[in-house]
């Protein structure tokens, strides 16, 4: 392969494949929704169906990128002068993100088609955010970094407002985006700081200059407190998670599933890289302060999910508690603790996608299936989707065997290995809350006087792709070896 | 060279940087809301171009650019999502637009 | 002295141009001394030489952004928003974020230049001789080619967005 140009060499172009395809597919199916699709009933299968190949061919690229860490032994490829890096971890999110487009993408049209909202921009929505995602797991310079960011949010604004008749949906997307937009403006403060006390914008220069200050240098601080702000807003910890269960709530419910997951998951690998790199050596500043956001971010998780009756904002409030566990990982921070990060993502993608798209299957053209009423009586009506719910909720609990059992168990390992143990009782603590009420939910489906009787009628998208998530739900929490080498392979970079 | 200090132009971006957030938690005008986000994103803007004098380089600028171009971006979208909002409620009120809480 | 006296003359319009920017209950009003306050930063990055982006915040920032502000002002019932009570109760939190911004400059302010133990400028000579317009453009389309191809994706959503939500039926 000749190099293509001095600043786009073949190496640049390789390790970008992945971005390309998501990008040209996401326009495609821009210019295929106008042009080429000619009546409305073909558009209902023809649009899911082309995001296949665009996310095959990211998958193929991915693997072949795999395929050359492993055959070549280096850790990494660098690209792009330094601003792009491939290594295990990045591949890693890549994968999770991935499943996640794939998932979301098979089980919005008949969702969409009820809401009167089927649209090609949907789709290519899905996976320019994907692509976003791409830099901000493979980003390593913090110009990639942040225009990488606000690609993937300003994605999910348009997606959470995507109901443009709905009340509820229009306000969603507003509060997400003013509130996105202004922690975005406190990351960019952090970077401007970061940026002037290194003079560089490559996270490895920033490590090495940052190592010979002090943690608690008042300006290393500073700027670690400002970049800390901006991305705990994007991982939801409290206390910035206030646009969370409003943008939950109000976002179509496949949004809010995708939200969820790719989101969060996209954020968690920003936010590892940039506390493992350019602030490991503040560790000393940001342990305490993570600590503290973490046990509140449980707290306020579990507490004010036991009091909701919406399942989509139960469902947020939930998945905020699971951002403290996720943090706890990073605050432990030896290979165990990223490990567990990485099993907990990996692993919540499904249960939570499963949990979400049985809130979808709820969905009628009378019904919105919101509430934890709309549960009731569910294993008498649907008595599939009913036990499928159960193994989510079950794996958001924690409870063995399924994977969310082993996700929470590396976690507090690594807890007790690095001795934070006071954390590890609080996080377990809350584990009981959790369970109680997750249990509602459970209780509600298997309670016998319902107001609706009629089964649940889905798609075969939405039926296989929650089949595969059960089905790797307990996968995983049975048979983990697979997956924790999987996860393992993020440890290398 | 000018005579200015860094540090001058760092306690400017501060200060425009603190009245952003001031009025992003002060005021209940949605747009209003949006133009204090505006003057964050200027705080930054400035801070890094001072930096970027200071050292010599053009990095400062070319983030610079980018954070306008991502305002540029944020505020097209923003603008129509709240033109969006109007046209359902006909209000602006950051306290009334409240149809989310239980 | 001359950079003196104009950096306390912009800093001036910036600072009070966002003063009023956050205070004033009209809309119309707020966007104009916002537009005082971005040519205010303007002429900071002109005694900052930067002339480029001088230029990109008198075109794009105030010539783009704030006429879309003021457009969308003007399309929305702007005397029923002007009755609405225009400041929260939250004047707390304001407060103490200024609080903590304050003890910042303070902190600056004792410490003076000596707070950055900035990096060494070595690249130095490279972009002494070059104007800073084509300076910025050899770093944009080299070192920075990448973000910059992202941005065109990021537009291309911004405009994709746009039309989602403004336009009736897609």
């Amino acid at each position: 392969m000749n190099p293509i140009s001095q600043y786009y060499t073949a190496t640049d172009h390789f390790v970008l494949v992945p971005a390309i395809m998501l990008a040209l597919f996401g326009c495609a199916i821009l210019l295929l929704d106008t042009w080429i699709i000619p009546n409305p009933s073909q558009r209902k299968w023809l649009l899911p169906v082309f995001v296949l190949p665009g996310l095959g061919l990211t998958g193929f690229a991915l693997w072949r990128q795999q395929a050359f860490l492993a055959a070549s032994g280096s850790a990494e490829i660098t690209a792009f002068q330094g601003a792009l890096t491939v290594d295990g971890f990045s591949l890693f999110f890549n994968w999770v993100f991935l499943i996640a487009s794939l998932i979301v993408a098979l089980v919005s049209y008949k969702y969409l088609e009820i809401e009167g909202e089927h649209h090609g921009e949907y789709y290519g929505l899905i996976l320019l955010a994907q692509s976003g995602m791409f830099f901000l797991a493979t980003g390593t310079d913090l110009v990639t970094l942040f225009i990488g960011l606000e690609l993937m949010a300003l994605c999910f604004y348009i997606l959470v407002g995507f109901l443009r008749t709905d009340k509820r949906s229009n306000e969603a997307a507003m509060k997400y985006l003013i509130l996105g937009a202004f922690s975005s403006g406190f990351l960019a403060y952090g970077f401007s700081l970061l940026y002037g006390m290194t003079g560089s914008t490559k996270l490895r220069d920033i490590a090495s200059t940052l190592a010979m200050r002090d943690a608690w240098d008042p300006m290393v601080f500073l700027a670690m407190a400002t970049t800390a702000v901006g991305l705990l807003f994007k991982i939801s910890a409290v206390p910035f998670h206030m646009w969370a269960p409003d943008a939950y709530e109000g976002a179509p419910t496949t949004v809010t599933a995708y939200l969820s997951v790719a989101s969060k998951a996209a954020s968690f690998a920003f936010l590892l890289r940039i506390f493992m790199g350019p602030l490991a050596a503040s560790r000393a500043s940001w342990e305490p302060l993570l600590s503290i956001v973490a046990i509140l971010t449980m707290t306020v998780g579990n507490l004010a999910a036991i009091s909701q009756n919406n399942v989509k904002r139960l469902l947020a409030y939930s998945s905020i508690s699971h951002a403290g566990y996720m943090l706890l990982g990073l605050i432990a921070g030896n290979p165990t603790g990223i490990k567990g990060v990485s099993v907990y993502v990996l692993v919540y993608v499904f249960m939570n996608l499963g949990a979400f798209l049985v809130v979808v299957a709820l969905r009628r053209k009378d019904l919105l299936g919101e509430d934890v009423e709309d549960l009731a009586g569910l294993i008498h009506r649907s008595p599939g989707y009913a036990i499928l719910m159960l193994v989510f909720l079950l794996s958001l609990a924690g409870i063995p065997p399924t994977a969310g059992f082993l996700g929470k168990y590396y976690i507090f390992l690594s807890l007790v290995e690095t001795g934070h143990y006071l954390l590890a009782v609080v996080g377990t603590l809350y584990v009981a809350v959790a369970v109680y009420y997750y249990f509602r939910l459970v209780r509600s489906m298997f309670q016998t006087d319902a107001s609706v009787t009629e089964p649940l009628a889905t798609s075969l998208g939405l039926r296989v792709s929650l089949a595969a998530s059960a089905a790797l739900t307990l996968a995983i929490g049975i048979y983990p070896e697979p997956f924790l080498r999987l996860a393992q392979s993020s440890l290398t970079r | 060279m000018t005579g200015v200090p860094l540090s001058w132009y760092l306690i400017l971006s501060a200060l425009l940087f603190a009245l952003g957030v001031a009025g992003f938690l002060f005021r209940r005008n949605i747009i209003t809301v949006f133009m204090s986000i505006e003057l964050m994103l200027n705080a930054v803007n400035l801070s890094f171009v001072a930096f970027s004098y200071q050292l010599k380089q053009v990095n400062g600028h070319i983030f610079t650019f980018f954070v306008m171009v991502v305002a540029a971006a944020e505020a097209a979208v923003g603008l129509a999502i709240i033109l969006t909002v109007f046209k359902n409620r006909e209000t602006l009120n950051v306290d009334e637009v409240n149809s989310l809480k239980n | 002295m001359l950079d003196t006296i104009f950096f306390y003359l912009f800093a001036l319009l910036v600072v009070g141009g966002g003063i009023l920017t956050i205070t004033r209950s009209s809309a119309v009003h707020s966007a104009i001394c916002l537009i005082g306050s971005l040519v205010g930063v303007a002429g900071l990055y002109l005694l900052l030489h930067a002339e480029f982006l001088f230029a990109v915040q008198i075109v794009l920032y105030i010539g783009g952004i704030m006429v879309l502000f003021l457009f969308v002002i003007m399309l929305v019932n702007l005397d029923e928003a002007a009755r609405e009570r225009q400041f929260n109760g939250q004047w707390w939190l304001a407060l103490a974020c200024v609080v903590v911004v304050g003890l910042q400059i303070a902190w600056f302010m004792r410490k003076g230049a000596g707070a950055f133990k900035l990096a060494p400028a070595a690249a130095a000579a490279a972009s002494a001789a070059k104007g800073n317009t084509e300076a910025i453009a050899d770093a944009l389309f080299s070192e920075y080619l990448l973000p910059f191809e992202i941005a065109s994706v990021l537009l291309l959503v911004a405009v994709v967005g746009s039309v989602v939500m403004a336009k009736k039926r897609i």
